[in-house]
C-alpha cells in the first residue's frame, strides 16, 4: 500500500510549555491496560490536563481558543522516558500532526516518524518566537515544510531541522519501512547463515531450573 | 584502527542500506510482554504475515501482574485481558512463553539474562525502553515502539540510524556504600537526561572491570535516563562465568567455540570512540533524586537545589517546576525529607544481589511505622534463590512486605500504586510525575540499601549512618 508522502503539515498550534516532557506524561501507564491503540487519543496529556479529582488545570491544552489545534510546540527533549508507542498514537488519535520541539528523545522521535508525525526541531529563540506568536493569535496558520526544513508562521519564516533520514522517508512516503523491510527477506537469510548463535535451536538447551 | 563492540555488532547484523539511508538491521533475540506486543500480533495478522522467527522470540508477563494475588482472574479485569492475549498471542505464533506457573516469570529484563538468552555479540530488542539493561553482556539491544515490535515479528530485522559511541570510563574504586546505581545516577546527572541522545555509552574502567553482572545490568539498565538508546559492557571472564550453565546458555563443544566468538567482539584497544568521557569513582556518593527526572539528583549530603541555581531561564523553571511538585524547598538539605512509602525492586534492582544486600544489613532493624515497605523480587527464579537463602524471612521479619515477581511500583500497572501525595524512596528508575500510580505522588531514586535505609528511619537517609558502614581505615 503506498502511503502518504508528508511534505507540508499546516494546522494551528499549541503549546506544551517545558523541557522534558516525558511519556509518562502523554499518556500515562494506567491508560495502556489496552490491547489496541484505539480510544488512546482521549487520555492524550490527561494527568497534564486535568488534577486528581478531574479538574481541569489551566493548561493551553484546556483552552477552548487552541481547540482543533493539530501542531504540538515544546521544548527540549521532548518524548523522554518509555518507549511507549503509545504515546505518539495517543498524540495523532487526539489530532495532532506534527511536533516542534528544541529536541526529541530518540525512540519517541523513531517511534513518531514511523507513524508519520514529523517531529522538527528549532531553536529555543525560534520556539519562543512561535509561542508568543501562537498565544498572540491562536488562529495563525503554521506551514511546516519538511521537504524544505521550514516553518512558516504567518509572515515569518524559521529554519527547522529533522533528521536526514525521517525527512527523506517522510516525503517520499517510506516512514512505515515495513515494506522495505519485507523486500530484505534473502538478505536477511543470509546475514542469518553467517550467525552462530542464530542457528542454536535453544529448545534442545532447555533444562529445568 | 581498531572496532568498538557496537560497530563490530552493527556490522555483523547489517541486513543492507535502505532507501532511506537507514541500516536494516538484524535482531537476533526478540523479547515480548504484555504491553507493547498485542497491537503488533494485531497488526502481522492484518498483513497476514507469521512469526518469521519465533525460535528467536521469548515472552514473559511483567507490567500488568499483581505481586500480592496470584490467582487468576486478577480483581483488574483489563489485567486479566492483558495476560490472556499474551498466552494465546504466543500459542498461536510458536513463541516461548515464560506464563506465572512456569517459576521463571518476571521482568523481561531480569528473566533474559538469568536464562542464558541474553549473549554477547547479540542484537536484542524488546517493545521498552530499559531493554539497555542486556548490553551489559556486551550485547547491543534496543528499546523499541511497538511497530518496531511488528517489524521484527514479520521480518526479525529493524530500520534504524547508527549510533554515535561514548565510552565513559569510571576509573578507581567505590567507597563503601556507594553502588552500581550511584555511578548510573551520577553519570546522568553530570551528562544530562539528554547528553545520550545519538549514542551508544560503552561504560568501562576499573569501577566496570570489577562489577559483578548484576551491577553492570543495573548501570546499562537506566542509560536510557540519560538519553542513550543502548549502553554496554565489553565481554569479559565474568560475563562468561555468569552465563555458563544457564538454560539457554550454549553447552559443551559449543560452549568454547562460543566464548571465543564473544571474545572477538570486545572493543579493540585502538578503536576511537564519537566522545570519551573520564569519571573518578571517588568523586562519586550516594546519589538521591530531588526532582521530576533522573538527572535532578545529588549527593545525600548535599542541599537541593534553589530555583536561582538555575543557569538558564528554562533550567530555572524546570527547578521550580520540580519542586512544586515535589513539595520540596529548595537551598534545604536532602536528608531528613519524609518518606512514606519504600519500594525495592524493578528491572534496575530488583535482582538476587540487591536483595541479598539489603539483607545483610536490616537484620535487627524494623521499618519505621510511618512507611509502607515492599520488596519485590524481580522474576519467580530471584524469589525462589531469595527463600531458599532465607531472605523473605529477614525481609519480612524487619518489617517489609514480601511480594511476588512483577514490575510492581515502577509504574504502578498493577495494584501497587502510590496515594496522593505520599513520598516514596524507590530503587525503580523515573521518578517522573505521576509515575509511580498517582498523579500528585512523588519519587526520590536511590540504591536498595539507601531505600532500607529510608524504610528503616521514615525519611530519607544516609545509609552508611544508619547502617555504621565505615570507610576503610587508611592505610
Amino acid at each position: 500500500m503506498a502511503l502518504e508522502k508528508i511534505i507540508k503539515v499546516t494546522g494551528r498550534g499549541v503549546s506544551v510549555p517545558g523541557d522534558d516532557i516525558d511519556t509518562d506524561r502523554i499518556i500515562p501507564a494506567r491508560f495502556m491496560k489496552c490491547v489496541t491503540f484505539d480510544g488512546l487519543g482521549e487520555y492524550v496529556f490527561h494527568d497534564v490536563r486535568k488534577d486528581e479529582e478531574g479538574n481541569l488545570r489551566d493548561h493551553p491544552l484546556n483552552e477552548e481558543r487552541y481547540a482543533g489545534a493539530s501542531i504540538l510546540i515544546s521544548g527540549n527533549n521532548f518524548g523522554c522516558g518509555s518507549s511507549r508507542e503509545h504515546a505518539p498514537q495517543a498524540i495523532y488519535r487526539a489530532g495532532f500532526r506534527a511536533v516542534i520541539a528544541e529536541g526529541f528523545a530518540e525512540i519517541f522521535f523513531g517511534n513518531s516518524t514511523q507513524l508519520g508525525i514529523p517531529c522538527v526541531c528549532a531553536s529555543s529563540d525560534d520556539i519562543s518566537k512561535l509561542k508568543s506568536a501562537v498565544e498572540a493569535d491562536p488562529q495563525v496558520e503554521l506551514s511546516i515544510n519538511i521537504e524544505d526544513k521550514v516553518i512558516l508562521c504567518g509572515e515569518v519564516s524559521i529554519p527547522c531541522e529533522i533528521r536526514e533520514g525521517a525527512r527523506s522517508a517522510l516525503v517520499n512516503g517510506k516512514w512505515d519501512p515495513i515494506q522495505d523491510l519485507l523486500d530484505g527477506a534473502s538478505d536477511v537469510d543470509e546475514v542469518v547463515s553467517g550467525l552462530a548463535y542464530m542457528a542454536v535451536k535453544y529448545g534442545i538447551y532447555i533444562c529445568a531450573n | 584502527m581498531g572496532k568498538s563492540l557496537f560497530e563490530k555488532v552493527w556490522e555483523a547484523h547489517s541486513v543492507r542500506e535502505l532507501p532511506n539511508g537507514q541500516t536494516q538491521l538484524l535482531i537476533g533475540t526478540h523479547l515480548i510482554h504484555e504491553v507493547t506486543s498485542p497491537q503488533a500480533f494485531g497488526m502481522l495478522l492484518e498483513l497476514g504475515l507469521p512469526v518469521r522467527f519465533p525460535e528467536r522470540t521469548f515472552a514473559t508477563v511483567d507490567h500488568i501482574v499483581p505481586t500480592n494475588e496470584m490467582q487468576e482472574p486478577y480483581s483488574d479485569p483489563l489485567a486479566q485481558d492483558m495476560i490472556v492475549e499474551l498466552r494465546k498471542n504466543c500459542a498461536e505464533n510458536n513463541v516461548t512463553f515464560f506464563d506465572t506457573d512456569t517459576g521463571k516469570q518476571g521482568v523481561i529484563h531480569i528473566v533474559g539474562p538469568e536464562q542464558g538468552i541474553t549473549q554477547p555479540g547479540t542484537t536484542i530488542a524488546c517493545g521498552d525502553s530499559h531493554t539497555s539493561t542486556h548490553g551489559a553482556f556486551g550485547a547491543i539491544a534496543f528499546g523499541i515502539g511497538t511497530s518496531q515490535v511488528r517489524d521484527v515479528f514479520a521480518t526479525q530485522t529493524m530500520a534504524l540510524n547508527k549510533l554515535k559511541v561514548r565510552r565513559i570510563n569510571v576509573d578507581g574504586q567505590l567507597a563503601p556504600g556507594v553502588y552500581a546505581k550511584d555511578v548510573i545516577l551520577h553519570i546522568i546527572r553530570t551528562l544530562g537526561v539528554n547528553g545520550g541522545t545519538g549514542f551508544a555509552y560503552e561504560y568501562a574502567g576499573e569501577v566496570f572491570d570489577s562489577f559483578s553482572m548484576e551491577e553492570r545490568m543495573t548501570v546499562c539498565n537506566m542509560s536510557i535516563e540519560g538519553g542513550a538508546r543502548v549502553g554496554y559492557v565489553n565481554p569479559d571472564e565474568t560475563t562468561f562465568e555468569y552465563l555458563k550453565g544457564r538454560p539457554y546458555a550454549p553447552k559443551s563443544a559449543d560452549w568454547d567455540a562460543a566464548v571465543e566468538r564473544w571474545k572477538s567482539f570486545a572493543s579493540d584497544a585502538d578503536c576511537e570512540y564519537d566522545d570519551e568521557v573520564n569519571i573518578r569513582a571517588e568523586d562519586i556518593g550516594p546519589t538521591v533524586t530531588w526532582g521530576i527526572n533522573p538527572g535532578q539528583g545529588v549527593f545525600i549530603d548535599q542541599n537541593i537545589p534553589s530555583i536561582e541555581e538555575g543557569a538558564t531561564a528554562s533550567e530555572r523553571a524546570s527547578i521550580e517546576e520540580a519542586l512544586e511538585h515535589m513539595k520540596l524547598d529548595g537551598g534545604t538539605p536532602i536528608k531528613g525529607v519524609n518518606v512514606d512509602v519504600a519500594f525495592l525492586g524493578s528491572c534496575t534492582n530488583g535482582r538476587l544481589s540487591d536483595l541479598q544486600e539489603v539483607a545483610k544489613y536490616i537484620q535487627g532493624h524494623k521499618v519505621n511505622p510511618s512507611v509502607k515497605a515492599i520488596c519485590v523480587p524481580g522474576s519467580q527464579v530471584v524469589a525462589t534463590i531469595a527463600m531458599e537463602l532465607g531472605l523473605d524471612k529477614i525481609f519480612t521479619e524487619a518489617g517489609f512486605e514480601w511480594r511476588g515477581a512483577g514490575c510492581s511500583m515502577c509504574l504502578a500497572m498493577n495494584p501497587d500504586k502510590l496515594v496522593g501525595d505520599q513520598l516514596c524512596a524507590s530503587s525503580s528508575n523515573r521518578n517522573f510525575k505521576g509515575r509511580q500510580g498517582s498523579v500528585t505522588g512523588r519519587t526520590i531514586l536511590m540504591s536498595p540499601l539507601m531505600v532500607a535505609a529510608a524504610a528503616i528511619t521514615g525519611k530519607v537517609s544516609d545509609a552508611r549512618e544508619v547502617f555504621e558502614i565505615l570507610e576503610p581505615a587508611a592505610v
